[in-house]
């Protein structure tokens, strides 16, 4: 894991500040049915590379964020704030 | 050639210079009764009883690396079956038979030693599920014992009886486990299933897999396109990867767990330890480093390695079970990756195309389970249906509602 997370609003700070969350995944709607509701709960890609996951800046602004992230590298590549970033 | 006291003197007369290579290194054939992807302990595992209890030798296990690189080389080698739950309970207690019989079982010197696994408790609240746990192992014929505080002190004085947040005030002990030596377990099964005539292909790498009218028909691999009949799959930490060249997504996230081992002292624990307020599990090994680790890092990864925070972290817990810890030097410390699964529990099952089989998500017990794992995963491989203590394993128990959630905390990988 990269040592530092840009966060969009405190700048660089050290990742133990964050906390993850998981996959950054699109939620369905409440009446999407079983199968989405399944797929969504329990499937993942699970990809080696290229990966976004929710982290929380619990110990610094407290905003959920989406950060881009490589599973094989730990780079980070890109935080945003959750609200801007909907999957 | 079989292993012995007497052939161990007989060829150290002559200096030792006739020792054959323990299994050999064969050119792939073009096509098998049964491949395995994954040369791990499960993989090798699985090959052996293939052969030597079901029948089907005409099998290849095609692995990326070299035997043993993997996580069956990472491991802290512990063994135990302390479960809780009627669907995994009854497994981890085969396995455990089976490592009780193994070294005979396959003529090769795994160093099982049944040293005993002690879980901590420091709250009545921990004391009760430690409890529960330990009449249900009772229950399904497993030896669980209670011990208060006074008897773990006659075993081991050196914990910090009065750590003034987490005071120790007893334990639940399984006196049958213990350690095994993990690189000897991938030899000894790889040994014994090459004998009976599998063909272990090392360096060989999968790159997909093929299929014609809804059924493989055989892998590409980095050294060409191998068929076979059928197909099984044992690549725990990179099952997503592979189970994605047959369009499947599994219930699974690779995580990185990291293992520690210390600067070797004298006889100090004589077997394993768990703290019981955070996640830290201590055993010596026999050249005499302390064996340990704890959490998983937390965050999806496919690197081999870990971060500082969560070694950090670590060495805090042993150091508020054992503050003499803080005397010693860390030596190494390595990560493996973990196919983590949405409620903690493995998957041994039949998959969506009828001659593709799944063994993954082992989460971080897997090395206990080996023999077992390999055992019903052949005994599926061979027969079509699941072994009986495999039985809850299933791949499609997550949609029909029945997880089997050891830990109780739900579809989030990272938290089993």
């Amino acid at each position: 894991m990269a040592s530092l997370i840009t966060c969009p609003h405190c700048g660089a700070r050290p990742k133990e500040e964050f906390t993850v969350k998981s996959a950054a995944l699109p939620r369905p709607s409440a009446d999407a049915g079983e199968a989405v509701w399944f797929d969504h709960v329990y499937l993942r890609d699970n990809p080696r590379g290229a990966y976004e996951e929710y982290w929380h800046h619990t110990s610094g602004c407290r905003r959920w964020l989406v950060v881009s992230r490589n599973t094989a590298t730990h780079e980070v590549a890109d935080a945003r704030d959750a609200s801007e970033a909907r999957p | 050639m079989r292993y012995s006291a007497l052939s161990v003197f007989l060829n150290g007369l002559k200096g030792n210079k006739s020792w054959q290579p323990a299994w050999r290194d064969p050119q792939p054939k073009p096509h098998y009764d049964v491949i395995i992807v994954g040369g791990g302990g499960h993989g090798l595992a699985t090959a052996y009883y293939l052969a030597k209890e079901f029948g089907s030798t005409n099998v290849a296990v095609l692995e990326k690396g070299y035997i043993g690189s993997g996580n069956v080389g990472r491991n802290t080698t512990i063994i135990r079956s302390n479960y809780l739950l009627p669907g995994n309970n009854p497994f981890y207690e085969l396995s455990m038979k089976l490592w009780e019989g193994l070294e005979q079982d396959f003529n090769f010197n795994a160093m099982v030693s049944q040293r005993g696994v002690l879980n901590l408790f420091h709250s009545d609240a921990q004391r009760d599920a430690y409890t529960r746990r330990g009449n249900a192992m009772r229950l399904h014929g497993v030896d669980a014992d209670l011990l208060d505080r006074s008897q773990v002190k006659a075993m081991l004085p050196f914990l910090d009886y009065d750590n003034s947040r987490f005071p120790i005030q007893g334990g639940l002990i399984q006196r049958r486990g213990g350690t095994v030596r993990h690189d000897a377990v991938a030899w000894g099964y790889a040994r014994g299933a090459d004998s009976r005539g599998v063909d272990i292909i090392q360096n060989c790498e999968v790159t997909g897999i093929r299929r014609e009218n809804g059924r493989v028909t055989g892998v590409e691999t980095s050294r060409g396109f191998i068929g076979c009949d059928r197909l099984a799959l044992a690549a725990a930490g990179n099952s997503s990867r592979v189970a994605a060249m047959a369009e499947m997504r599994l219930p699974i996230e690779s995580h990185v767990l990291q293992a520690f081992v210390s600067e070797a002292i004298k006889p100090f624990i004589d077997g394993v330890v768990t703290f019981g307020a955070g996640h830290f599990y201590v055993s010596q090994s026999d050249k005499g480093g302390l064996v340990f680790g704890g959490d998983i890092d937390g965050y999806n990864s496919y690197a081999q390695r870990g971060n500082l925070a969560t070694v950090e972290h670590v060495v805090e817990a042993g150091k508020a079970m054992i503050p003499a810890l803080s005397r010693l030097r860390v030596l190494r410390s390595w990560g493996g990756i973990m196919d983590m699964s949405m409620d903690g529990s493995p998957i041994i099952d039949r998959t969506h195309i009828d001659n593709l089989y799944l063994n993954a998500g082992w989460c971080y017990g897997g090395f206990k389970a080996t023999p077992a794992s390999g055992f019903c995963f052949a005994h599926l491989i061979a027969k079509g249906t699941p072994q009986q203590t495999a039985s809850a394993f299933r791949l499609d128990r997550f949609a029909r509602g029945y997880m089997l959630d050891e830990k109780g905390q739900g579809a989030q990988p990272n938290l089993h």
